[in-house]
């Protein structure tokens, strides 16, 4: 018998028991909802992350009191570490293989108003004008602070376009005066839009002088006096490899720490590929549950096809032995069945990957993510879903086909 | 010769005992003959309607059809040999609920592998012929019990088989559509088509022209 006869066989049976394939499909349904929904919103995190890390600078080194990393840090440990200084930032920056270093403190400010408007979480930085161009920001309008604010400790500030917006929605900024935590502060300048990340805008940042915040910042208790601590940021010369240069900085330091050669290092180092190995860390485990979820709702999905269908034998017994007794074949009956349990399950697959997009499309709206379910996912997907039809329906449909026709026949 | 069968035996076993159902049988049936197997329950009648119509297979003995030994032929090709060269009736009809008349007329064609045009000109002519031209989009349950036979009457003839099976077609009928049934089966054996009835029915096998009397799985006569 031919295929397309077949399939509208097994569609047939789909109209009659609406419920009973909805409710057998529903396992399928879930597994690859759950695969398509995750694996589309870690790719748009994935792209959002890259995006953001690249901006970083593919060659830019960390220097802080501790290395981005997973795992438990001892907090306690970390706070007796000795914290950095300008001279030790001079000294790196003085090191042949380092061609710029920005060192930096940074708080977060509570409120920044101007007039009725206000904007709070405001990231401020302390820092010198080489931010500018290891920390790749670029100016809009106006200038960035410049060597002569650094030594003079001008009160002067440059702010990011969120701020802006949220200010000085109708005039500009540049040459109005805003209270930072009691100070007052000359704006100098706007930033260049980096956009936002995960829903947070990359553009609620205030950059001031490192000299002037450290003359009217004190540092926050706990973990802000912790990240009151200068953290530098380094760029290698020009075709200098980036872990000789590491490796520079980390002996430079150790030596200015005096640690003997058996003490670890009491400082952390991190590049663009650390911050890219957490992450990756971070998404692998995301995966592994997601397989793991797959892999379980497409087995219980697949026993529901299997129960399913082995009723579906047992009610169409004498079915089966009048197509038999009318000519059908037992590859024609074998087919029948297992074609059913592979409709069944490859529709619930289907269902799933519509679901799993639209999921991806409602949290993409609500987080501001961009989700993008890559051509293999649904594939994958589709294809899974239909080899879950074979492997638990191929047990019911022979069963089908070797039934007897005269004893199915006379089934009651 | 159609049919032919040499002492053909059939022993189902229930449980640890033998049961013999056929106990012997040597038949000859010609094309055209409009025969009937009549004896009591029982009797081996329609386990030799099962041999015949080759859903089952004998434990001794040799069958041969049109000329061709079955014992010689696989899965397959009894299946095709089902297909295209006998029609079954059975006593309760056995139409596919769901599918409409003209479909379950329909089937034996499907798996004939026919294409959908011809089938649907030839369903539409048998059901014709049955006098149901008027009924060929309804579903079994909006048919009376006389109409359902004959819509498996037209499923019987759907392939033109050389032999159509019937075991009690009038068995769940009132005697007055029992006799309409018969009557059809009368002009179909009339146009020179074979036909054998399985009956315990005297009055329904006095319809054949030929009656072979079966008692305790052998010919009486």
């Amino acid at each position: 018998m031919r295929l397309v006869e077949l399939l509208r066989l097994s569609l047939e049976t789909f109209r009659t028991h609406r419920m009973r394939s909805f409710l057998t499909a529903l396992g399928i349904i879930i597994g690859v909802m759950t695969v398509i929904a995750i694996v589309s919103l870690i790719q748009g995190m994935n792209y959002e992350v890259e995006k953001q890390i690249s901006s970083l600078g593919s060659n830019t080194i960390f220097i802080q009191k501790f290395a981005f990393g997973m795992g438990r840090l001892d907090w306690d440990e970390i706070n007796k570490r000795p914290n950095f200084t300008m001279d030790d930032a001079l000294a790196i920056s003085q090191l042949p293989t380092i061609d710029k270093v920005a060192p930096s403190r940074s708080r977060t400010l509570n409120k920044i108003t101007w007039r009725s408007n206000k904007v709070t979480n405001v990231d401020m930085s302390g820092s010198t004008p080489a931010l500018a161009e290891v920390g790749n920001y670029t100016v809009e309008t106006g200038r960035f602070i410049n060597s002569d604010d650094s030594l003079r400790r001008h009160q002067v500030c440059v702010i990011g376009g969120y701020i802006v917006d949220n200010l000085f929605p109708y005039e500009t900024p540049l040459g109005k005066r805003l209270v930072l935590d009691g100070k007052s502060y000359l704006v100098v300048g706007v930033l260049a839009r980096k956009g936002s990340f995960l829903g947070q805008s990359q553009d609620n940042v205030v950059v001031v002088p490192i000299t002037s915040f450290e003359k009217d910042f004190a540092p926050g208790r706990g973990f802000g006096e912790l990240m009151y601590s200068i953290a530098v940021a380094a760029m290698p010369k020009k075709g200098v490899p980036i872990e000789k240069a590491i490796d520079d900085v980390r002996e430079l330091m150790r030596r200015r720490h005096k640690l003997g050669y058996d003490k670890p290092d009491d400082f952390g180092i991190s590049t663009q590929d650390t911050i890219r190995d957490i992450y990756r860390n971070i998404t692998r485990v995301a995966y592994i549950v997601m397989i793991a979820v797959a892999a379980i709702s497409l087995l219980v999905g697949g026993i529901g096809i299997m129960n399913i269908m082995l009723v579906a034998v047992a009610e169409r017994t004498r079915e089966i032995g009048l197509r038999k007794a009318l000519g059908a074949t037992n590859q024609d009956v074998l087919w029948q069945f297992l074609l059913e349990a592979v409709m069944l399950s490859l529709v619930g697959g289907a269902i799933g990957v519509a679901l799993g997009l639209g999921i991806a499309k409602v949290v993409e709206l609500a987080a501001h993510l961009k989700a993008a379910a890559p051509l293999w996912t649904i594939l994958v997907g589709v294809g899974f879903s239909a080899g879950v039809g074979i492997f638990f329906g191929i047990y019911p449909a022979s069963r089908a086909a070797r039934l007897n026709p005269i004893q199915a026949l006379r089934y009651e | 010769m159609l049919i032919r069968t040499d002492n053909i035996t059939k022993t189902y076993l229930t449980g640890t005992v033998e049961v013999p159902a056929l106990a012997g049988v040597t038949l000859e049936i010609d094309k055209g003959e409009y025969a009937a197997l009549m004896g009591p329950s029982g009797s081996g009648k329609s386990t030799l309607m099962h041999v015949l119509g080759c859903l089952d297979t004998p434990t001794s003995g040799r069958y041969w059809f049109n000329d061709r030994d079955i014992s010689t032929l696989d899965d397959i090709e009894l299946a095709h040999l089902r297909n295209r060269e006998i029609g079954f009736v059975f006593q309760s009809f056995n139409l596919l609920p769901r599918l409409s008349a003209q479909a379950n007329v329909q089937l034996p064609m499907l798996y004939a592998g026919m294409p959908v045009r011809e089938r649907q000109a030839r369903a539409a002519e048998l059901l014709e012929m049955v006098g149901l031209k008027d009924r060929m989009t309804h579903n079994p349950n909006e048919l009376s019990g006389g109409e359902m036979q004959r819509v498996a009457i037209a499923r019987a003839f759907a392939n033109r088989p050389s032999v159509v099976l019937a075991d009690e077609p009038t068995g769940n009928l009132d005697s007055k559509t029992g006799v309409e049934i018969m009557r059809i089966f009368g002009s179909l054996a009339e146009q020179g088509n074979t036909i054998i009835l399985v009956t315990h029915d005297q009055s329904v096998a006095g319809h054949a022209r030929r009656i072979i009397h079966l008692a305790d799985g052998k010919i009486v006569s």
